[in-house]
């Protein structure tokens, strides 16, 4: 379990971050996703796609703990533990692991908001999740942290119900960000929002994942969203991957019959 | 099934044909049950043991779980002094006292270092407690992370777990309103450094006072159905931040009716002139002061009535 620094970095430069392998999830008789296996490394960012059905949501949540697999492997590269199956730790192990190592973005920024605290504490509150305590130093990554989402630093201490959808949304990213995560979920991040709003808040997005040399797993049904901020894709049909390849690759030429008729489906960008 | 338990025993001598009910109002099954909720909570300091809370004859909100954990514990032996706000002689006080000395045939008192068993909502007395005495807390919301996080399970994983970060968010939202922690009362502790605790209703200025106490602390919430408990000489640590240490609250006046400076001051309201002055919350420390002669700059004073409460 324990690792020398040395060993750390060859772990980290030779492993993938995240390894899945035959994942499948069943509800019943339903079909969420089926054996889907797939690596990420560090820094990518690997956007699903597909029709509304099609798995994505039920994927990335069995990805990201939240939902046990029927069958098969979520094999991720913690920073306590290594390149660890998710579901083999503890439960308490698992939740200080998404803790400190992951962000999610839910759709609707309620689910991923304290809405009866400002949206400055909600920034701040997975810094106290980590054990700091200097109120000082918290105050300020909270601000330097909303400043780069662009939110107005006049409306920190306001509760966020207070805000508008896009305001939330930025809340919701900083709230993700602010305890530099190793790989961040996003299900649908812009998915509620005017088309205007969308537009400011992806360019935005995308300038901070390329900043930080984020991994993200970003899920949408949208291709426009996923041409601008992923490396890679993944198009998801019926609940099993039908294509993959890099974002240009797959928009641009797409092989399967289902993605060509996805990508003639919306407008170009 | 060996119906002969000590409180049967007690009641068969201590009792009167004419009485009815069992010996400290509850029945000898429940009593075994929250006594066997009492040792868990004991054992494992600042855990909420969830409980068979029972109707009380008094409605939720007037004290049923510090009733019952009082009922539970109680034996002819004890003496009894009961606590609302500071005082002994509000309503509230004087009817749960006067149940105590009817169902469980004790000794009531005022007098804080005479009694073995204390009830108490708002405040823990002034004069420090000693080895051998039991504070009973009446508990309205026992769960600390209740207000930010609804859900039960969630704040059961939170304790099961030890993660405690939600709670400084309470904290953080204080110093970002008001430039300092203002949370008066309820304010959170850890018990040991394991468990996260609201300390009831009481003001911070009595949190220190449950640190490394001599007293049984035992916390009871009828209506949410816990129990909890701080033994003897356990380590209990108000939260607070590196550069927003915990206070207590301070007074500049110290108590217009005897002078004391070290104790928790209510404002009482004169006349309709707007005439104000602060006095001890805690009714029995003040008169006891008194008594010895010592005087504030009220007393004797025309508006305050004093001199018969003061024992002389
Ligand atoms: N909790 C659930 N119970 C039963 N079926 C579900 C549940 N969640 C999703 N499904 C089904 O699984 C399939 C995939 O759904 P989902 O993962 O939500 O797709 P997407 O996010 O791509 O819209 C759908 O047929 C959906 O009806
Ligand atoms: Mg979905
Ligand atoms: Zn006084």
């Amino acid at each position: 379990m324990t690792m020398t620094a040395h060993q750390e970095t060859i772990d980290q430069a030779d492993q993938p971050l995240l390894r899945v392998r035959g994942l499948s999830k069943h509800y019943g008789m339903i079909t969420g996703c089926r054996d889907v296996s797939f690596e990420m490394r560090p820094g990518e960012v690997l956007g699903i796609v597909g029709e509304s059905g099609s798995g994505k949501t039920t994927l990335l949540n069995c990805l990201s703990g939240r939902l046990p697999p029927s069958q098969g492997r979520v094999e991720f590269n913690a920073s306590r533990h290594g390149l660890v199956d998710i579901y083999d730790l503890s439960e308490p192990d698992r939740r200080r692991m998404q803790r400190e190592d992951w962000g999610f973005v839910h759709q609707n920024p309620r689910d991923g908001l304290r809405m009866r605290v400002s949206g400055g504490a909600n920034v701040a509150e997975p810094l106290m999740n980590l054990g700091r305590r200097h109120y000082g130093d918290m105050r300020q990554a909270s601000l330097d942290w909303l400043n780069r989402v662009e939110l107005d630093l006049s409306r920190i201490d306001d509760k966020p119900r207070t805000y508008s959808g896009g305001m939330q949304q930025r809340v919701q990213i900083a709230r993700n960000l602010i305890h530099a995560p190793r790989l961040v979920f996003m299900d649908e991040p812009t998915g509620g929002l005017d088309v205007s709003v969308q537009a400011r808040l992806l360019d935005l997005m995308r300038e901070l994942v390329r900043d930080l040399g984020l991994a993200a797993i970003l899920v949408t049904h949208d291709m426009a969203v996923a041409r601008l901020m992923a490396d890679r894709l993944m198009v998801m049909k019926s609940g099993a991957v039908v294509e993959t390849g890099l974002t240009d690759q797959v928009l641009d030429d797409p092989q399967h019959p289902y993605t060509q008729l996805l990508v003639s489906s919306v407008l170009q960008i | 099934m060996n119906a002969q338990s000590n409180d049967a025993a007690l009641t068969a001598t201590s009792n009167s044909p004419e009485r009815y009910y069992t010996y400290g109002y509850l029945d000898e099954q429940t009593k075994r049950m929250i006594r066997r909720a009492i040792l868990k909570a004991v054992a494992i300091p600042g855990y909420q043991v969830p409980f068979g809370s029972r109707e009380m004859p008094v409605p939720y909100g007037w004290g049923t779980g510090g009733i019952q954990l009082t009922a539970a514990i109680i034996g002819p032996d004890d003496v009894y002094k009961c606590i609302d706000q500071g005082a002994d002689d509000t309503t509230n006080a004087v009817s749960i006292r006067r149940f105590f000395a009817k169902v469980a045939d004790v000794a009531t008192t005022e007098d804080t270092a005479e009694a073995t068993i204390i009830q108490s909502r708002h405040r823990i007395p002034e004069h420090p407690l000693k080895d051998g005495q039991i504070m009973v807390f009446q508990v309205p919301q026992p769960e600390p992370l209740r207000g930010l996080e609804p859900r039960e399970m969630e704040t059961r994983a939170m304790h099961a777990y030890e993660e405690y970060g939600l709670q400084y968010v309470s904290l953080y939202e204080n110093v970002s309103a008001f430039g300092r922690i203002a949370a008066t009362a309820g304010y959170p502790v850890m018990v040991d450094e394991r468990y996260l605790m609201s300390p009831s209703p009481i003001p911070k200025f009595d949190n220190p006072k449950l640190h490394n106490s001599q007293a049984l602390m035992l916390f009871g919430a009828g209506r949410e159905k816990r129990i909890y408990a701080i033994p003897p000489h356990t380590t209990v640590r108000s939260l607070d931040f590196e550069d927003y240490p915990f206070e207590t609250q301070k007074w500049e006046e110290s108590c217009a009716l005897c002078a004391a400076d070290d104790s928790y001051l209510d404002e009482v309201v004169l006349d309709d002139q707007g005439q104000r002055m602060f006095v001890c919350s805690d009714s029995h420390y003040c008169s006891d002061r008194r008594a010895q002669g010592l005087r504030g700059p009220m007393a004797g004073h025309e508006l305050v009535d004093i001199d018969k409460d003061a024992g002389q």
